[in-house]
């Protein structure tokens, strides 16, 4: 199997391959990135994100059918928890959109954590640019995003939607300073339920506290269950994306995220050459002595980074 | 970085009965796999397509119906056709031991009955799970 033209064709057993690659930090995952970077930056990346239960993944499905519907072809990538004891996860997203591969155009990807925090999986950022070059238009990020930290996704997305559900007014209070920081939309989720004026009412007047000069997050009764609503936060999510074609947004947004994309990877190969250093034999005795309080972790910390940085 | 093992677990046919199956996605994934479940009533066309772009080592296809002489087979078929021949292929659920035999020659590698123990399915994965698919 040549993965990289087979890439380029839309093969799904090979851009599968390369994930897979990506997420074990497989050399040649970083090979292939190598050769297909440049015919990346085409697709229009979204997140969406919410905390469990607000019904993220049925919601994606259902935008998922509408764009290919309309001849487009989108990717998905679900992140779930890993779980911080085992290693371990349950991707269940996929229960909710089993059909979706064989009746549309569509590939679907679940990824655990992996001990990563903020919501995102680290090699998800590089699973984008493989959907990307295999000639993906739509890729749809679904994270859980609960709180404070769980924002990673508005590093990758162009667009975050972050959904809710009636009932969830406290949590709202609650969410405010993350959360609700990065929505360029919000949807309130199973709106034909009791409650959803009520928590688009919450919504409003948070954002409304910090309602500014340009975009302005809109808010959206939704029934993903059924089928309600869907097609106007499909058209809100266009016509974000031409305001920030429009100001030129998107173009600063495209220079930050590669920025990142560089940053994440010195961010690993930096913790490798930390790890390979603190596995040598004279790095462990530097480390009992911490222990052992002959010296402190300071010193030793500088010793390694002086290390590291002579010996390159 | 390790490499996981991820698997697919996948209730094909018409039979609703997933109480196995969730007990056994539940306890691999505490054994450190990253586990897919489909959830129940699934198509053989469904379960390879899924398994192919989740690319995962191993699909455990639990039937308590007694299809599985038509549901398992057509699975391994599909999946082979999608180029994913090398996926290991397992089957559990209520499964006369007579069927064995027919299942075996048609790309089931094992089958696990009712009452075998959890541990023994986690460290016969971890055992048989295809190395070479990722050299």
């Amino acid at each position: 199997m040549d993965v990289q033209s087979d890439i380029r064709t839309g093969d799904t057993r090979a851009i599968a391959r390369a994930i897979t690659w990506i997420e074990n930090a497989d050399a040649r995952g970083a090979a292939l990135v190598h050769d297909i970077y440049r015919q990346t930056g085409r697709a229009y990346i979204v997140g969406i994100t919410g905390s469990p239960g607000s019904g993220k993944s049925t919601l994606i499905a259902r935008m998922a059918a509408l764009l290919a519907a309309g001849g487009a072809k989108v990717g998905i990538l679900a992140v779930d928890p890993s779980s911080p004891f085992s290693g371990g996860a349950l991707l269940g997203d996929r229960i909710r959109m089993f059909d979706i591969s064989l009746t549309h155009d569509v590939y679907m990807r679940s990824m655990g954590t992996r001990g990563s925090l903020g919501g995102l999986n680290r090699s998800t950022r590089m699973a984008t640019r493989i959907l990307d070059a295999a000639g993906f238009d739509w890729i749809l990020i679904e994270t859980v995003g609960a709180g404070q930290s769980e924002v990673d996704v508005h590093d990758v997305a162009y667009t975050t939607v972050v959904v809710l559900a009636p009932g969830m007014g406290d949590d709202i209070q609650a969410m405010k300073a993350g959360i609700m920081e990065i929505g360029d939309a919000f949807v309130i989720n199973k709106a034909d339920r009791e409650g959803a004026d009520r928590t688009l009412n919450q919504v409003e007047s948070i954002l409304h506290l910090s309602a500014a000069e340009g975009w302005n997050p809109p808010v959206l009764k939704v029934s993903a269950e059924q089928n309600a609503g869907v097609d106007e936060l499909v058209a809100v999510i266009a016509r974000h994306r031409v305001h920030l074609e429009e100001d030129g947004e998107l173009d600063r947004i495209k220079v930050r995220m590669a920025r990142l994309d560089v940053v994440e990877i010195l961010k690993e190969r930096l913790t490798d050459t930390m790890n390979t250093e603190l596995e040598r034999a004279a790095t462990q005795a530097e480390l009992e002595k911490v222990a052992t309080r002959e010296t402190d972790p300071y010193t030793v910390a500088d010793m390694i980074v002086d290390k590291i940085w002579r010996g390159r | 970085m390790e490499e996981k093992i991820r698997v697919l677990v996948a209730k094909p046919g018409l039979d609703g009965h997933d109480r196995g199956a969730k007990v056994l996605a539940r306890a691999l994934m505490e054994a450190g796999m990253e586990v897919i479940y489909s959830g129940i009533r699934r198509t053989p066309e469904q379960i390879a397509e899924v398994a192919v772009q989740e690319d995962v080592d191993v699909v455990m296809l639990s039937c308590l119906s007694g299809a599985h002489n038509t549901l398992f087979p057509r699975v391994v078929d599909l999946l082979r056709q999608k180029g994913g021949g090398d996926i290991l292929v397992l089957g559990g659920g209520i499964i006369p031991e007579d069927d064995m035999p027919f299942l075996k020659e048609h790309g089931i590698q094992e089958v696990f009955y009712p009452g075998a123990p959890i541990k023994a399915t986690i460290q016969y994965v971890r055992d048989n799970v295809h190395k070479e698919k990722h050299s």
